[in-house]
């Protein structure tokens, strides 16, 4: 709603210093509301080689890694319905995530270090996420290979399906999970961002 | 389905401000802004939350009631205190040497004295306005700011204001209008300095 188009000219004076104000008040109002554990669900965004990320966290940990293409509106839209709608953006939250992730896109960090929220993430689906940090930095698996680690070793398209809907990519390594033509195959983020990851990973590697 | 909150907070967070400028001061506001949306936060989503910003303001309507029964007196809504106490002191490196040693903290910082003297006619514009605002009788005064300044419709502040869409619609017509009385009469004429420019 434009309240600022329909206000009368004679009150306009009062919007003075007004963004600066509710910003300041912003801020303290996350403070007050994560004291008072109000907050559900925090998140902020972060650039990165991969486009902008939006990082999502619970108090039991991070529970969304999303890129832009997947609308981090929606994304979020999603969280309300999905986890809860007290969500704020309190940036201070995810500074652990934010700060992996850059020594990450840097090549100085090959394992993450933070708590998980997999709540996303059910049944077979997590079952497949928990088998993902096996392929370790620098290396690719198959889809193949992948469900051959889980319950249900001929659920290749199972696996594909779990790694599409990774609520954490980056952070737990679908991007390592390729075709058994050795392709890079599909990902989340794109083919380019796949890309990216895996030659980040693949020069980092070679070097001592 | 209910939105992320920070929706609302993005949305809504200037026209609550307003709201509770209007109706406890511009010095109090931060406070009831405050317990507003900790209020809102705390019975999000249990509420049925059917327009954000109606149910917000209602809070904030509350809010400022309760502060007022604390503070134990009358509302006194929208006096210029706030705004002119908090420009004033910034206002004085205009007049003064640039050689003397920096007495009043901000004024130097940036933007120089041209951006502090934009600022502080900034605020003794919004002073005036809400001095202006406070000054009207209370049903205006409330049908002005809900309407015109927190962007609600007529039925809507009727909803607050426990009255008929009409009666919420004239109620800020006429506050309009007293408003620009109020405002012509004050006029420019009362600061003679910094104006002109």
């Amino acid at each position: 709603m434009s309240t600022e188009l329909e206000m009368p000219a004679e009150l306009a004076a009062v919007a003075a210093g007004e963004a600066e104000a509710v910003a300041r008040l912003r801020a303290s109002l996350v403070d007050a509301a994560g004291a008072d554990g109000l907050i559900d669900v925090a998140y902020r965004l972060v650039d990165s080689p991969v486009g902008p990320l939006l990082l999502a966290g619970t108090a039991v940990g991070l529970v969304r890694v999303a890129f832009a293409r997947e609308g981090h509106d929606a994304v979020l839209q999603s969280l309300a319905v999905t986890v809860s709608p007290r969500i704020l953006r309190a940036p201070a939250r995810l500074d652990d995530a934010a700060r992996e992730l850059e020594e990450y896109f840097a090549g100085r960090r090959r394992l993450f270090d933070l708590p998980l929220d997999l709540r996303l993430a059910t049944g077979f689906r997590r079952e497949v996420l928990a088998h993902l940090p096996e392929i370790g930095y620098g290396h690719t698996a198959s889809y193949a290979t992948v469900a051959a680690l889980t319950s249900s070793p001929h659920a290749v398209r199972a696996v594909g399906t779990a790694c599409a809907r990774n609520p954490l990519p980056l952070v737990v390594p679908c991007h390592r999970v390729v075709r058994s033509d050795g392709s890079r195959g599909s990902y989340l983020g794109g083919t380019e961002a796949k890309a990216l990851l895996l030659d980040l990973e693949a020069g980092a590697a070679t070097c001592p | 389905m209910p939105p992320p909150f920070e929706r609302l907070v993005e949305a809504h967070g200037a026209a609550v401000l307003r709201v509770c400028r209007a109706l406890v001061g511009v010095q109090d506001a931060d406070d009831v802004w405050q317990e507003t949306f900790l209020a809102a936060l705390r019975a999000y989503p249990s509420t049925a939350v059917l327009n954000g910003e109606a149910w917000l303001v209602t809070i904030a309507r509350n809010k400022a009631l309760d502060h007022h029964r604390k503070a134990g007196r009358l509302p006194i809504p929208a006096s210029s205190q706030g705004a002119a106490d908090g420009a004033l002191p910034r206002g004085l490196p205009r007049g003064l040497p640039r050689g003397l040693p920096a007495r009043t903290p901000g004024g130097t910082a940036s933007g120089g004295a041209d951006g502090v003297a934009h600022s502080v006619e900034a605020g003794e514009d919004a002073a005036r306005v809400w001095a202006a605002i406070g000054a009207l009788p209370k049903k205006q005064r409330e049908a002005v700011v809900y309407h015109h300044l927190a962007g609600l419709r007529h039925a809507e502040v009727a909803g607050l204001l426990g009255n008929s869409e009409a009666a919420a619609r004239r109620a800020s017509a006429d506050g309009m209008k007293a408003l620009r009385e109020i405002l012509q009469g004050t006029g420019m004429s009362d600061t003679p300095e910094g104006r002109g420019q």
